[in-house]
C-alpha cells in the first residue's frame, strides 16, 4: 500500500512539473502554431538561474525560508527573455512550419552553450534547502513539505491559467486569435502584441517551472533536451493545443513514469512512448485535440 | 539528358566525383577521415530528402534509421560473424525497411507537425530501448562495430586509418554514387512526380487518382533504407554504435544539414552533409562553445537563406549567366 502511495505521489509531483512545461508548449502552439523545441531550454534556464538567485539572496542576508519566493520571482523575471526570442521568431511566422521548428532547434543549440558558459558543464544543485520546510505526514507516508508546495503551485497556475483563458477579456481575445488569426485581426485584435505576450507567457511557465523544481533535483545540461521530449509526449497524449490535454497528459506521463520506475526500471521511458503510440492509433488527435486536417 | 543543362550537370557531377576520388591523395588523413562520415550522412540525407524535400513530410526522428544501420553493422560483425560489408549494407537496409513499416503505416496518416512529432516519438522509443536494455544493446556504451571485409578482402595488413581512408573510402564513394544515381532515377520517375504532386496538393492528387498514403509509405520505406545504409557506413567508420545515434537531437542535425545545403535541390543535402561535417569539426577545434555557433549558423540560414547553399549558388549562377 505504501509503495502504491509512493508511486502516486511521485507521479503527481512529476506531472505537476511536466504540466508547467507542457502548458507553455500548448499555449504557444495553440495561438501561434509553433512547436517550440526550446521550451525545455527555458525550463533549464529557470532552474540554473534559480540556483544563482537563491545564492545571491542568501549572500544578501535574506533568511533561508525566503528561497521559495525568491525562486518564483527569479522565474517570473527571467521570462523577459521570451521577448527578444519572439522578436527573432517573428521573422519566420509566414514561412513553412519546418523553418519555425528549425529556428527553435537553433535556439536549443545556442542555449545549451549559454548554460554551459554561465554555469559550467557539471550539474548544479541547491543542496538540502528543500528539506528546510520540514515534512508533512499523509496517513502513514511522509513527504517533504516543499514537494507539496510545488504541486499546489502547479495546481494554482493551472487554475489561474484556465480562469485567464476562459473568463477574462484578454483570454477571450487570445482564444479568438488561436481560432482564426485573420478574423481576430480584422476585428481589431493586435495580433503582433498578442503573439509577443503569448510567447512570453509560455516562456514564463517554463522558467518558473524550472525554478520551482530545482531544489528537489539537480540542474544539468541534459535537462533541456530530455524534458522537451517528455513534454512532447504529454501534449501528444493530451492533444496538441489543448490545456485540458496538457493536464491529463502530464498526469498520464507522470504516473506512468513513476510506476515504471518502481516496478520495472528498464521501461521508464519506453512505457511513455508506447502510450503515446497507443493513444495516436486509437485517437489520432490525442485525448482532447481537434481532428487533424 | 541530351539538352545543354543536362550536359552541364553531368560534367559538374563528374568533376565532383573525380575531386572526391583524388581527395585522399592530396589532403591529410585527418581531412580524409572527415569525408567518411560525410559520405554516410550524404546517403542518409538522400533518403531523408525524398521524404522532406520531395514529398513534403518533415521527419524529426530519422536518426532512428541511421541508428538501425549502425547497430545492424555491430550485430552482424560482432555477434553473427558476418564480415562482408556489402552484406552488412544490404541487411541493414532491409532491417530498417522492416522496422519502418509499422512506423510508416501509422505516420503517413499525418502531415506537417504531427508527422514530425510522431516520428520523433518513434525515434525516442528506439533510443530508450537501446539505452535501457543493457544486456541486449550494451546500454550507453553501445556496441562495437568490427572491421568488415570489402568484396571478400579483409586488408589485414593495413592499420585502421589506412584501411578507412584507403579501400573503405573508395567503396563508400562508389556506394554514394550508385545510390545517388538510383535516387535521381527515383525522383525523376513517374513515382517521383506523384510524390511532388502529393507535396503540392494532397487533396488534388488524391482526386486525380494518386494513392496518397501508399506513395507516402513507399517514400518512407525508401528513405529508411537509405538512412540505414548511411548509418552502417558511420558505424564502421566510428567502430562503434551508440544510443546517441537515435537521439532526437541527431535527427535535428539531419534536418539542419538538409536545410543548410538546400532541400529544394537534389544535390543540396549532399552539399549540406559535407559542409556540416567540416563546419562542425572546425568549430569544435576552435572553441568549446561550438554548439552555440552551429545554432547561430542554423538561425542565419533559416531566417536569411531558406534555400540554403544551393539556393545561393544558383542565384550567383543566374547572375553570372545573365552578364
Amino acid at each position: 500500500m505504501t509503495s502504491f502511495f509512493d508511486v502516486l505521489i511521485g507521479g503527481v509531483f512529476h506531472a505537476s512539473v511536466l504540466f508547467l512545461v507542457a502548458a507553455g508548449l500548448q499555449l504557444v502552439f495553440g495561438v501561434q502554431r509553433i512547436v517550440n523545441l526550446a521550451c525545455g531550454s527555458f525550463y533549464a534556464l529557470g532552474a540554473y538561474f534559480g540556483i544563482s538567485a537563491v545564492g545571491w539572496a542568501t549572500a544578501g542576508g535574506l533568511p533561508t525560508w525566503t528561497f521559495l519566493p525568491v525562486l518564483i520571482v527569479s522565474g517570473l523575471v527571467l521570462g523577459v527573455v521570451g521577448l527578444p526570442i519572439e522578436r527573432l521568431l517573428r521573422t519566420v511566422y509566414k514561412r513553412d512550419e519546418a523553418f519555425q521548428l528549425l529556428l527553435t532547434f537553433a535556439l536549443v543549440l545556442m542555449f545549451q552553450d549559454v548554460l554551459r558558459f554561465f554555469w559550467g558543464a557539471n550539474p548544479k544543485q541547491l543542496g538540502n534547502l528543500s528539506m528546510s520546510y520540514g515534512k508533512v505526514a499523509l496517513g502513514d507516508v511522509s513527504l517533504p513539505t516543499y514537494n507539496v508546495l510545488v504541486m499546489l503551485a502547479s495546481v494554482a497556475i493551472a487554475v489561474s491559467l484556465g480562469w485567464f483563458l476562459q473568463r477574462t477579456r484578454h483570454g477571450r481575445i487570445l482564444r479568438a486569435t488561436a481560432e482564426n488569426r485573420e478574423m481576430a485581426a480584422a476585428l481589431g485584435a493586435d495580433v503582433r502584441r498578442i503573439y509577443a505576450s503569448v510567447f512570453t507567457l509560455g516562456t514564463v511557465l517554463g522558467t518558473v517551472g524550472g525554478a520551482l523544481v530545482v531544489p528537489t533535483a539537480a540542474a544539468s545540461l541534459d535537462m533541456p533536451v530530455e524534458l522537451v521530449v517528455e513534454a512532447f509526449a504529454v501534449v501528444v497524449i493530451g492533444g496538441l493545443g489543448s490545456m485540458r490535454g496538457a493536464l491529463v497528459g502530464a498526469l498520464v506521463v507522470g504516473l506512468t513514469r513513476a510506476a515504471a520506475i518502481s516496478f520495472y526500471a528498464e521501461l521508464e521511458v519506453l512505457a511513455i512512448y508506447l502510450i503515446v503510440i497507443v493513444v495516436l492509433v486509437a485517437r489520432p488527435a490525442g485525448l482532447f485535440g481537434k481532428p487533424v486536417e | 539528358m541530351k539538352d545543354a543543362p543536362g550536359r552541364v550537370l553531368l560534367v559538374g557531377v563528374a568533376i565532383v566525383v573525380v575531386a572526391l576520388a583524388a581527395f585522399p591523395k592530396v589532403a591529410s588523413p585527418y581531412y580524409t577521415t572527415l569525408v567518411l562520415p560525410a559520405f554516410g550522412y550524404a546517403i542518409a540525407l538522400l533518403g531523408f530528402n525524398l521524404l522532406f524535400g520531395f514529398t513534403g513530410l518533415l521527419s524529426f526522428g530519422h536518426a532512428l534509421f541511421v541508428a538501425i544501420g549502425a547497430y545492424s553493422a555491430a550485430v552482424l560483425t560482432g555477434k553473427l560473424g558476418v564480415k562482408s560489408f556489402e552484406a552488412i549494407v544490404l541487411v541493414a537496409g532491409i532491417v530498417a525497411v522492416i522496422a519502418a513499416l509499422p512506423v510508416a503505416l501509422l505516420a503517413v496518416r499525418y502531415v506537417r507537425i504531427f508527422f514530425g512529432i510522431l516520428t520523433l516519438a518513434f525515434g525516442m522509443l528506439f533510443h530508450s530501448f537501446l539505452f535501457k536494455f543493457y544486456n541486449l544493446t550494451g546500454g550507453d556504451t553501445g556496441m562495437r562495430v568490427l572491421r568488415p571485409t570489402l568484396f571478400g578482402t579483409d586488408f589485414k595488413e593495413l592499420d585502421k586509418t589506412t584501411f578507412l581512408i584507403g579501400p573503405y573510402y573508395y567503396e563508400c564513394l562508389a556506394l554514394l554514387v550508385v545510390l545517388a544515381f538510383a535516387m535521381w532515377r527515383i525522383v525523376h520517375s513517374p513515382f517521383g512526380l506523384h510524390l511532388a504532386a502529393i507535396r503540392e496538393n494532397p487533396r488534388k492528387a488524391e482526386y486525380l487518382g494518386v494513392r496518397v498514403h501508399r506513395f507516402r509509405l513507399l517514400a518512407f520505406l525508401i528513405s529508411a533504407f537509405y538512412g540505414a545504409v548511411g548509418g552502417a557506413i558511420l558505424g564502421v567508420n566510428i567502430g562503434q554504435a551508440d544510443p546517441e545515434l537515435a537521439y532526437w537531437t541527431h535527427s535535428g542535425e539531419l534536418v539542419f544539414m538538409t536545410v543548410l545545403g538546400g532541400f529544394a535541390s537534389f544535390f543540396g543535402p549532399l552539399l549540406g552533409a559535407f559542409t556540416f561535417i567540416f563546419l562542425k569539426s572546425e568549430l569544435m577545434g576552435a572553441t568549446e562553445y561550438w554548439r552555440f555557433f552551429l545554432g547561430v549558423t542554423l538561425a542565419v540560414i533559416v531566417i536569411a537563406f531558406p534555400r540554403g547553399l544551393m539556393g545561393l549558388a544558383s542565384d550567383a549562377w543566374t547572375k553570372a549567366v545573365r552578364r
